[in-house]
């Protein structure tokens, strides 16, 4: 894919989206196909941010598909195109494997309901009012109550059940028990509504056909540019620096972290004392910690399911799950499926969540050395679902917060963006200072390719209005 | 526009957002959001066309005001009367 090199872009521009992750592609691609100029700047050789993958030997190894709910067909037919909408295809198999039950579900709020009347002996009406109380949840009335609150009210002292309805979503979010219950209402439900869903072709693909269509609509893709800050004239913003270059534009769209975006970019002395005091409480969300395994051309594993939330821990807790040494992982597997126009591939992606602090404080020796060992525990757990899984083996490589922080530059590493309060602060940010708006994962509910897309397109109508205002 | 037209715009807008709505059955007076199986980012989206149209700025805290199509026509006659 050619993009345009950064000494032929033009001087000028109506909106610069800093940041190629699938907010900042949606939001450009909004904004473009209603008519403004549009320079998209992303400081990586690829677009995707951590919508990526990467190859090594015969494989290609996803960082970020392990499945998102329905909505996305929807919201890729009105944002994207036809042909990315026909692409998504859903994931059927979905497995819990843990000390207090094991079972494979398709993940829908039918084949749940059953699961939690049947295996679990919970009363069908308290189901049913269970998931009428979180399908009414709002983003915008948050009454305070915390997800523990939310569980103990309607399945109070099932640790089982806890389990069962929270382990996807700490995953997929990195939430706990500790957050308002809207983020879990919202994000349970968008899953709960039919399913898992990936994308037939892989995240290349995905990223390639947006690329495509950005270009289609006049945005401007320039890669390997990072932005040095954010330049503001008389408390406005007026455009970019990239090293030596200064690019103006009347509207910068932030795609990089929400705290990066404040404290990097801009510059805490760009903003007035209330709203810092408001930045300040902002919280980051945890990072996450990857094994990657390749199988060997001509060998074969065989259907173990697509998603498998795994864990010899006795209960959920989502503090064990950011330890070193968890005992709580996914695992995602991708056959031949995955992308069924290439060479037949089998890899096994094992996801967990993990404390950038944690991996940050080793020296180099101790680092490999953690890694390595993170490495044998995955290989421990997957022999239960694959024994020859060593043999089978070609590649196996390790992924640490480090990692994550290296390749999307977010504080922290962080992979899920912000707690809650994050969301308030992203979406008044242009109101702080005009001109300057925040696309990304925030507030949990913003988080996941849906909620990454979906908050493009929320941040590409306020930008539109500024524009026109 | 005439209040006709007005109804005539909003329907066209969410025809190009989901070209499976009916709107044969359609009850001006009860939320669109039930009876077309639309969401508050097809909203959105209507919010944004009507301002790439007829650089109409609804602000956020009118959007309220679009639940029905008859509120829809209520509230955008004075803003469109002279498009």
């Amino acid at each position: 894919m050619s993009f345009t090199p950064l000494d032929q872009i033009k001087e000028t521009y109506d909106v610069i989206v800093i940041g190629s992750g699938l907010g900042g592609l949606t939001c450009a691609n909004r904004l473009a196909s209603v008519g403004h100029s549009v320079l998209l700047l992303e400081h990586h050789f690829k677009l995707g941010g951590l919508a990526t993958w990467f190859k090594r030997k015969s494989h290609i190894f996803d960082v970020s598909l392990h499945g998102f709910p329905y909505g996305m067909v929807k919201t890729c037919k009105k944002y994207w195109t036809r042909e990315i909408r026909d692409s998504i295809v859903q994931l059927t198999d979905i497995v819990f494997d843990n000390p207090q039950f094991s079972l494979k579900t398709t993940f829908d709020k039918v084949d749940f309901t059953d699961k939690l009347v049947r295996d679990f002996a919970v009363a069908r009406q308290v189901v049913d009012d269970f998931f009428a109380t979180v399908n009414a949840m709002n983003f915008y009335d948050d009454d305070g109550m915390t997800t523990r609150q939310l569980f103990e009210k309607f399945f109070p002292g099932r640790t089982d059940v806890h389990r069962f309805l929270m382990e996807p979503i700490t995953y997929a979010n990195g939430s706990t028990f500790d957050e308002p219950a809207i983020t879990y209402g919202i994000v349970f439900s968008n899953f709960m509504n039919r399913g898992v869903f990936t994308f037939k072709g892989g995240t290349d693909r995905l990223i390639g056909l947006m690329a495509d269509e950005l270009q289609r609509n006049g945005v401007t893709l320039c890669t390997r540019a990072k932005v040095d800050r954010v330049v503001v004239d008389n408390g406005r913003v007026v455009g970019v620096q990239v090293g030596e270059k200064l690019i103006k534009a009347p509207c910068v769209v932030s795609n990089s972290g929400i705290t990066n975006t404040i404290y990097n970019l801009a510059g805490r002395q760009a903003f007035p004392e209330e709203f810092l005091d408001r930045i300040d409480k902002v919280k980051v969300n945890n990072s996450s910690c990857q094994v990657y395994f390749g199988i060997r051309p001509g060998e074969t594993i065989p259907a173990i399911g697509d998603l498998l939330f795994t864990s010899t821990a006795e209960q959920f807790s989502s503090e064990e799950m950011l330890r070193m040494d968890t005992r709580s992982r996914t695992f995602s597997v991708y056959y031949p499926k995955t992308r069924p126009d290439e060479k037949e591939d089998y890899t096994v992606v094992a996801s967990m969540n993990a404390r950038f602090d944690d991996w940050a404080a080793l020296s180099e020796d101790e680092y490999k050395q953690a890694k390595e060992e993170m490495v044998e525990r995955c290989f421990v757990d997957l022999e239960r679902y694959i024994p020859d899984i060593r043999d089978k083996c070609d590649w196996v490589e390790a992924a640490t917060p480090r990692t994550f922080n290296r390749y999307t530059l977010h504080t922290k590493g962080s992979s899920f963006g912000t707690k809650f309060e994050g969301l308030d602060v992203s979406r008044k940010l242009f109101k702080a200072l005009p001109g300057l708006f925040h696309v990304g994962s925030v507030g949990i509910i913003m988080s996941g390719w849906l909620g990454a897309i979906n908050y493009g397109v929320i941040v590409a109508n306020d930008a539109d209005a500024y524009l026109r205002s | 526009m005439t209040r006709a037209e007005i109804n005539d715009l909003i329907l066209e807008i969410i025809a190009d957002i989901d070209e499976d709505a009916e709107f044969d059955d359609l009850d001006a007076d009860k939320p669109l959001r039930d009876q077309l199986d639309l969401d508050s980012m097809d909203f959105l989206d209507i919010v944004m066309e009507l301002r790439k149209r007829y650089q109409l700025q609804i602000p956020e805290e009118d959007y309220p005001e679009l639940a029905t199509l008859t509120s829809c026509v209520n509230y955008l006659e004075p803003k469109l009367k002279d498009k």
